[in-house]
């Protein structure tokens, strides 16, 4: 008879065995990653939603024989997110060139070590100031080539207008929205006259389109969190909160199914209007007539997403890739993009290109959509800091607002427990 | 470990049927002498004695590498700072846990997981009993029936939870329009905390109820007709047929549906995180779930350590509600029994 001991030893042995004869066949599993069969390199751009980039690609690969570039798209922004996180995290995986939203920025600054430096003087002064200057590190190192960027104007309903009995030629209708005291007088006006029709799309994004017109709202310059004494930020909300007892807003969240809905049941009549959106509006409010663009926006100007494409160092090929991301980003490229999405370009030369500029719109009354934004993008004059921490404390914000839209806690109560996540988050 | 036991060990013995295979068939007549060497008797022994582990192995080798190792990593990660960009940082004990548990949101969380665990799994398992109960009788066409329950669990959780998504929708959704044409108040789902935890529970009965109930059948299927019979004779009818001869007798498949639906429906995720654009599970986070939570932490605030930690609780806590669930039903069942 054998003593257990023996026979656990023995277990363990052919456990042993066992594994080793999976580590051999899974260690001949391995292929060459980042060489094709005809000895080109591979390449792979990871992007997200619509940069427009399919045909661009093609063209890549056409016109040189070194490179196979494939593009790797994800469907929401967030899902790009989190698998742009989780692969930095493991240090493997990425693509050779990843795209990031502006408002992930900051907190990837703070890794940019992962990243290539892409700074070079074929590209200097190729961007809007700010849109380098956002990416560029304390010591210089440029970790993004800017791609798009999100000057705001206003989308109203002229129609709507019309039966409120107020302009609806956009020329007019611009002079009303120089200030947002102007905008939510406007708006009081509009719904004395039309009562079953909010003023803006949702509490949130009005509050957002505020914030982002503070230099310092959350954070202060060396990223300490000031938002619970920052009287700016304050405002925004009692401002927000108030209009919505109003009935200003739809107190809808935005991105929701109901807020998806309401475009096609006349359920507000203005909306923050980045390039972008004009594709997202034409697709929700499909066969409804009347949508126009201001060449306004409240308090001057606003911006709204954008993006940067990057190379992380992870990758094999980071000359390849940066070349590559270079060609992506030059203002010829970046125009033929916006023909084919629309992504509104951040070079200076894309700006001033009349593809651009005699660019219309057909569903928003033939409207110069590239002219205004255009314009709309020179009245820039700052972009607001966004800290590690802004995304966190701007969801606590949007949340707070949201509970006071849909009546689960008083302003007083929702701005409590808003200074309570504030402290929570650090 | 019951290798030592007489109904194994004539079979290693007789050398035969596990020593054939591993010698070359044309060997075999060789082979039968009258005494095989001792060297070649404990080689055959062996042979017996550990083959069974060697084939058993792949899954707990895998199961080590997937299951285990995942496991030991979280804990290691739970008692460290680890940030989700910034790695491994320095050892802390169970500050983590400690975090966790003064954050009110783990609470919340947890509430908000059992509430909608209990309107998921409870009515989940009553309804799969009926219809398979229902599916067990002389049906016409019955494959089709069986077939049909199947396919709510074939479309993707994420589909579900956009098709529910428009179909509670606050203002413009579907229940809520066909509420107010028979003059009732709409109900706010995705704003009120019990309205919710309905709306995301029914998503997830759409979608396991019909598995669970083929499962059920599978088991009814197995038990003695003839039980059925005489209880026949005997003047059963068949809701007491069903109760004391049916439940009875699927008591282990009971057990398993129920174990399993507890570690699933402790673990919902897909169907709460669709349910809201931004991911928090509402405003006031009426229907965040711990998975949730734990993905809040883990990639939005970016501390894997809390999220690890979260994670070690969260099992815990399945564990628990697994064995009282075993518990309850072992003595539910048995009453049945008894009956």
């Amino acid at each position: 008879m054998h003593t257990p001991n023996t026979r656990r030893a023995r277990l363990v042995t052919g456990a042993l065995m066992a594994l080793t004869l999976t580590m051999t066949a899974a260690a001949c599993g391995g292929d060459s990653e980042g060489a094709s069969e005809d000895g080109k390199i591979k390449l792979t751009v990871a992007t997200f939603n619509e940069f427009g980039y399919e045909e661009l690609i093609e063209e890549y690969n056409a016109m040189q024989d070194e490179v196979v570039v494939e593009q790797k798209k994800a469907g929401t922004a967030n899902e790009h997110q989190d698998n742009l996180y989780t692969k930095l995290a493991a240090g493997s995986g990425l693509s050779d060139i990843e795209a990031i939203e502006v408002d992930w920025l900051a907190a990837l600054m703070e890794e940019s070590d992962a990243f290539v430096d892409l700074s070079d003087p074929e590209v200097e002064g190729r961007w809007l100031d700010w849109k380098t200057e956002a990416a560029t590190t304390e010591d210089g190192a440029l970790i993004g080539y800017g791609t798009d960027i999100g000057p705001e104007g206003i989308c109203y309903r002229a129609d709507l207008f019309e039966k409120a009995g107020m302009p609806t030629d956009r020329e007019e209708v611009a002079k009303l929205f120089t200030s947002w005291d102007d905008y939510f007088q406007a708006g009081r006006d509009f719904v004395k006259k039309v009562p079953d029709v909010a003023w803006y799309d949702a509490s949130g994004a009005t509050a957002q389109a505020m914030i982002n017109q503070v230099e310092y709202s959350f954070e202060d310059q060396d990223n300490t969190v000031i938002a619970a004494d920052n009287p700016e930020v304050k405002e925004v909300f009692d401002t927000v909160t108030s209009l919505a007892d109003e009935g200003l807003s739809t107190r809808l969240v935005q991105w929701s199914e109901d807020w998806t809905a309401t475009f096609q049941n006349d359920g507000f009549a203005t909306m923050a209007c980045p390039g972008w959106m004009l594709g997202v509006i034409e697709g929700n409010a499909e066969g409804v007539e009347g949508w126009d663009i201001a060449n306004a926006f409240p308090g001057g100007a606003g911006l709204w997403g954008g993006s940067y494409l990057t190379v992380p160092v992870q990758g094999e090929h980071p000359e390849e890739a940066q070349a590559l991301a270079e060609w992506l980003t030059a203002p010829e490229q970046q125009i033929k993009a916006f023909e084919a999405k629309g992504t509104f370009p951040s070079q200076n030369d894309a700006l001033a290109d009349p593809v651009l500029l005699e660019s219309t719109n057909a569903f928003f009354n033939d409207a110069p959509t590239g002219q205004i934004l255009a314009e709309r993008a020179e009245a820039i004059e700052f972009i607001p800091h966004k800290g590690p921490k802004f995304a966190d404390i701007n969801t606590a914000f949007q949340q707070a607002i949201q509970r006071v839209d849909e009546g689960k806690e008083s302003a007083d109560e929702a701005w409590q427990s808003f200074l309570a996540d504030v402290e929570r988050l650090g | 470990m019951t290798l030592d036991s007489p109904a194994v060990k004539p079979v290693g013995d007789g050398g035969d049927p596990v020593g054939a295979t591993t010698s070359p068939a044309g060997a075999r007549p060789s082979l039968r002498r009258r005494r095989p060497s001792p060297w070649r008797r404990r080689l055959s022994r062996w042979d017996t004695r550990l083959s069974p582990y060697l084939y058993i192995s792949p899954f707990f080798v895998l199961f080590l590498l997937v299951g285990m190792f995942p496991l030991g990593y979280t804990a290691w990660v739970s008692v460290h700072q680890w940030g989700l960009l910034s790695g491994q940082g320095d050892f802390i004990g169970l500050d983590n846990y400690a975090r966790v548990i003064e954050d009110r949101y783990f609470w919340n969380a947890l509430r908000n997981t059992v509430s909608i665990f209990v309107l998921s799994s409870v009515p989940q398992v009553v309804i799969a009993l009926v219809l398979a109960a229902l599916l067990d009788t002389q049906l016409r066409g019955r494959t089709l029936w069986r077939m049909s329950v199947l396919i709510p669990f074939v479309v993707a959780p994420a589909a579900v939870a956009l098709i529910f998504g428009n179909v509670f929708g606050d203002r413009y959704g579907l229940v809520n329009e066909g509420l107010q044409a028979i003059g009732l108040d709409p109900i706010r789902w995705h704003v009120d905390t019990l309205a919710s935890h309905v709306a995301i529970a029914s998503m997830v009965n759409w979608r396991w109820t019909g598995y669970n109930a083929l499962i059920f059948l599978a088991a009814m299927q197995a038990v003695p007709r003839e039980l059925y019979e005489s209880a026949c004779l005997d003047g059963a009818g068949r809701v007491r047929q069903f109760l004391s001869i049916t439940l009875p007798m699927i008591r282990p498949t009971l057990l398993f549906v129920i174990i399993t639906s507890t570690i699933g429906g402790l673990q919902i995720f897909a169907e709460p995180r669709l349910f809201d654009t931004q991911g928090l599970g509402g405003s006031d986070r009426q229907y965040q779930t711990l998975t949730m939570y734990l993905w809040e932490l883990g990639w939005r605030v970016r501390d894997l350590g809390m999220a690890s930690a979260v994670a070690w609780l969260l099992f815990l806590i399945i564990i628990v509600f697994a064995l009282v669930n075993l518990v309850v039903s072992r003595r539910v069942g048995a009453l049945g029994g008894r009956r």
